[in-house]
């Protein structure tokens, strides 16, 4: 019965906006006809505040509080500053969009407030139970924000699939885990590492339960066999909701990850790492495939990211080679460094979707981008960079990117696999041309001018000029990234 | 074979046949009661663990509340089975071939060479006093109340989600808000009106 109270301070950021999220949703009950703008406003404060915690509290010590169900480091406290960051920048965004279609809400940025916290719980999960509570907290957020446009049946559909698909990944999840539990004895991701290095025994149920884990992994990822959701979420949601759930989610899915993988399972990186192999590679094969046959852009970018998730486990799948593990922290510096740039990417493109849209009218086809050179040229340049970016033309940060899996990947001795996934990126240059074709070289359906908030079009461009510009000095962003993982090993 | 290996494997068979018939029962209405049938014998199962406040929960919880609400949506809703199993024959062959692959490699990892007796030896039987109500409620406000109250946070979420979902103002109905009724004033009815009087 000698129980302590638990050091509270590693987790004030998780304790702040877990209130703000509450007092969010008693505040606008109370308030009428200002509710809106107040939840959207308190919303952004709550990122702001969380992210001032995060940053003053950030050191290079690795800390453990709740019994050790919570981990505070520093790839955890990099990871949370880049889901605030997405996080607040895709409420920017959806703003206009949100009131032109009556769906500003407070419900809304409460769902998106607790969505934060889900990522937050999951970046520093230390144990098996918050890694899920984690998880769930983010899925339930994001299930009812797919369906908040309640009267459009596509955007209900979409949610239904992502609800029954979502809740079967998770039992897959939980089912792995219990095997895991059963094998090692311990419910904490640092218990299970010592446990599987101190027995040799027992490998073939770590193993069954590794599979399990994966198949849920694979789906938060949203990577081939388990990316059949993806495509018609992206698609049935509305814009601003496919702008959340394509950016910051992404950096949890591969902060849990991290978490599971390497902090817990690390000693059965082979098998883990060819599982991941195979993941990988059907992601870069299908996604770059299919989305050439998209005319629907959102469809398009759906595919585009699943492909470039599975550039992304190129990194993690390239730590360890024959028990050696000295490349390890490049591998996954490069495998975090592409789930960055991919979130700023996908903010843009997406950003890019919903500034072309207004009231009544969604630009979710390629058509829609026809002759935007014409009506913008600004935005045109934006666009091109976006696309350029996700291509991989060089100089563009989405280059360095790709190059750094790349190069961990022939690192590691998989050279073949480096070539496959540049012929794979080959194609995939197509579509992406294809949309900066359409927007210098035809001619526009619809010449009416943007009409955009200005603080939509400020943030866009400068989203857009980021990727230009860390293209130019991107040796920064990755060695932060790698710095960041150094501490947590 | 003593008696609790007997009462054991009696309440793994109807389980395991309940379960069955869950997803195999024509009419939505018995796949349910069929369900029940499996959480009782579940709680059965738990009851011979020892976990005896978690066998009742379960009862209280999955059967008492969370079935009951599941029978009268069943009861309410037109299901079409028709349509529910349309494509079962094509999708067969594929789902039957992927769920006997699962099931073998499960005999083979869940068999007893892995999760016998000698690998998983029996915990000690509990002293007489021993409360597993109490030591859960210690557990959960004490090691695990981060995860708790974080699970009492999806719990919210839940209710926001539900709520923002489906509650819709509609207007132009005659309901009458039972608290403005009542705290009606004489004087937002009635109106004196002085008029001069008249005369003939």
């Amino acid at each position: 019965m000698n129980f302590v109270v638990p050091n509270f301070a590693p987790a004030y950021a998780e304790l702040f906006v877990a209130a703000m999220g509450v007092v969010i949703l008693l505040v606008a009950v109370f308030l009428k006809q200002s509710a809106r703008p107040f939840a959207y406003l308190a919303s952004l404060a709550t990122l702001l505040g969380a992210a001032f915690i995060t940053w003053y509290t950030m050191d290079g010590q690795v800390s453990y509080t709740f019994g050790n169900m919570y981990i505070d480091d520093l790839m955890g406290d990099v990871l949370k500053l880049m889901v605030y960051f997405a996080m607040a920048v895709t409420l920017l965004y959806s703003r206009g969009y949100l009131t032109d279609r009556k769906m500003d809400r407070p419900e809304y940025f409460v769902l998106a407030t607790f969505a934060t916290l889900g990522m937050m719980v999951m970046i520093s999960a230390n144990h098996l139970l918050t890694v899920y509570v984690g998880l769930e907290m983010l899925s339930l957020s994001l299930y009812a924000l797919v369906a908040f446009d309640r009267d459009s049946a596509r955007s209900t559909e979409a949610a239904m699939k992502y609800f029954v698909l979502g809740a079967l990944a998770s039992g897959l999840l939980l089912y792995g885990m219990s095997m895991v539990y059963g094998a090692t004895g311990s419910l904490e991701l640092s218990g299970i590492a010592q446990a599987i290095y101190h027995q040799a025994g027992n490998r073939t149920v770590l193993l069954f339960g590794l599979v399990f884990l994966m198949a849920g992994i694979a789906f938060k990822l949203g990577v081939v066999p388990f990316h059949m959701w993806v495509p018609d979420v992206y698609h049935g949601a509305p814009t601003a909701v496919t702008l959340l759930i394509s950016t910051a989610p992404k950096l949890a899915a591969f902060a849990m990850t991290m978490r599971l993988l390497v902090n817990g399972l690390f000693e059965l990186a082979d098998q883990w790492q060819a599982m991941l192999m195979f993941l990988a590679i059907g992601s870069i094969v299908l996604g770059n495939i299919a989305a050439v046959a998209q005319s629907n852009i959102k469809r398009m970018l759906a595919y585009s990211g699943i492909s470039h998730m599975g550039f992304m486990l190129l990194g993690l799948l390239s730590g360890v080679v024959d028990g050696d593990s000295r490349l390890a922290l490049n591998a996954y510096g490069s495998a975090m460094f592409y789930a960055v740039v991919y979130v700023l990417m996908s903010l843009a493109a997406f950003g890019m979707v919903i500034l072309l849209s207004r009231a009544g009218f969604e630009a979710e086809n390629i058509d829609d981008f026809k002759g935007l050179n014409k009506r913008s040229p600004w935005f045109a340049a934006m666009m091109m960079f976006v696309m350029f970016s996700m291509a991989g033309v060089p100089f563009f940060v989405g280059f360095f990117a790709k190059l750094a899996v790349l190069q961990a990947a022939v690192a590691a001795g998989y050279v073949w696999l480096a070539v496959l996934a540049v012929m794979m990126s080959l194609i995939g240059a197509f579509y992406y041309l294809r949309v900066v074709k359409v927007m210098y070289f035809d001619d526009p359906l619809d010449a009416s001018p943007i009409s955009a908030s200005a603080d939509l079009k400020l943030v866009l461009s400068a989203n857009g000029l980021a990727i230009a510009v860390f293209g130019l000095m991107p040796s920064q962003l990755i060695e932060s990234c790698v710095a960041a993982l150094a501490g947590s090993f | 074979m003593d008696f609790k290996t007997f009462v054991f494997y009696m309440f793994a068979t109807i389980m395991i046949l309940a379960s069955l018939r869950v997803i195999t029962a024509r009419n939505p209405v018995h796949a349910a009661l069929f369900l029940v049938l499996a959480f009782f014998t579940a709680g059965g199962i738990w009851m011979l663990l020892e976990a005896e406040f978690l066998a009742i929960t379960l009862v209280m919880v999955y059967v008492g509340a969370v079935m009951v609400l599941f029978l009268f949506v069943v009861m309410m809703l037109d299901i079409n089975l028709d349509r529910i199993r349309e494509g079962f024959w094509s999708y067969l062959p594929l789902g039957a071939a992927i769920g006997l692959l699962m099931v073998a490699e499960m005999v083979i990892v869940l068999g007893g060479s892995y999760f016998g007796l000698d690998s998983m030896p029996e915990p000690p039987a509990a002293a007489a006093g021993y409360s597993n109500t109490r030591e859960l409620g210690r557990l959960l406000y004490t090691e695990y109340v981060y995860p708790f109250e974080l699970a009492s946070l999806v719990l919210l979420v839940a209710m926001v989600a539900a709520v923002a979902l489906t509650l819709r103002h509609r207007k132009g109905t005659k309901s009458v808000n039972p608290s403005q009724q009542i705290a009606v004033k004489r004087n937002d009815r009635v109106r004196m009106v002085s008029m001069p009087t008249e005369k003939e």
